[in-house]
């Protein structure tokens, strides 16, 4: 799956990293936790949140996610966005709420990180 | 040399830094520096950087939750990496509890924020190939962890 499916998949808005959306996806990760987020690495991941502050984006960096997608409509502001922009994580925005974007996206194959 | 292609630096460099609690924005800073450091000038291998990002975040968030800043000490040699993070915060009563996946202290307006989970510690310990944890009650704590680069 690609940034770009999940887009579509989940009628979401880019904010950034427009240049990113053929960018492979292989594992999710759904949380407003970040330290739960921390605890599962796997390559090539998006997470998607509900936490609309900058550590969204730092948590992101760390773990070189390559998409975070913000649920319930949130929208960031622009400190935020240039954050993301910086780093090349592609940012996104859905009206869906956590557990159906989540849903949706299993739906269509993607799966979680396991516990290594 | 060809362009693109510089050599990666293998010296022992020793860094510090103070980490200000006032902007929570701020937080987690110095340790994106510090990956960009052992991704680019030294060419460490993608997955140990992540795990010094990973585990040096949790302490620099730490510090900015619980203890209201302090200080980071740094040294990268060829073969490991020793990050020292020295607050003068309240300190931690029972470092044992501290450590058990899901105890956390933090506030509802710290959860708002992204973090209580109570994972930090444990991720710590997970990513870092040596923790040590130091704490005195009024006193301050001082956390030390190690990474085989
Ligand atoms: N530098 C510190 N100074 C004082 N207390 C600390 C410090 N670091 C950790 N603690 C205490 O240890 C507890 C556990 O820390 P840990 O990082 O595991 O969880 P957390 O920070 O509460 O939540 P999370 O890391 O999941 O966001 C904290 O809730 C806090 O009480
Ligand atoms: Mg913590």
């Amino acid at each position: 799956m690609t940034v770009s499916d999940i887009k579509d998949l989940l009628e979401a808005e880019v904010l950034c990293g427009e240049e990113f959306l053929s960018n492979h996806v292989h594992t999710a990760c759904g949380s407003d936790m970040m330290s739960d987020v921390l605890a599962y690495v796997k390559d090539q991941s998006v997470l998607l949140t509900g936490l609309c502050n900058p550590q969204a984006i730092r948590t992101a960096e760390m773990m070189d996610i390559v998409c975070v997608v913000f649920v319930r409509g949130k929208q960031p502001d622009e400190a935020i966005v240039e954050l993301a922009r910086e780093r090349h994580i592609t940012l996104l925005s859905t009206e869906l709420r956590m557990f159906a974007a989540c849903g949706i996206l299993y739906e269509a194959g993607l799966r979680g990180g396991a516990k290594s | 040399m060809s362009s693109g292609e510089k050599p990666a630096y293998t010296g022992t460099m020793k860094l510090h830094y103070d980490v200000n609690a006032s902007d929570f924005s701020k937080a987690g800073v110095v340790s994106g520096e510090v990956k960009k450091l052992l991704k680019v000038k030294r060419g460490v291998p993608a997955e140990v950087v992540r795990n010094v990002a990973i585990a040096m975040y949790e302490a620099e968030i730490n510090m900015v939750i619980h203890a209201n800043g302090g200080h980071i000490d740094i040294e990268i040699t060829e073969k490991e990496i020793t990050i020292i993070f020295a607050d003068k915060g309240p300190g931690i009563p029972d470092i044992a509890k501290a450590q058990q996946a899901g105890f956390s202290t933090a506030c509802e307006n710290i959860r708002s924020l992204g973090f209580g989970a109570g994972m930090g510690i444990p991720n710590m310990k997970k990513y870092a190939d040596f923790l040590d944890i130091k704490s005195e009650v009024g006193v301050g704590t001082t956390v030390t962890m190690k990474i085989f680069l």
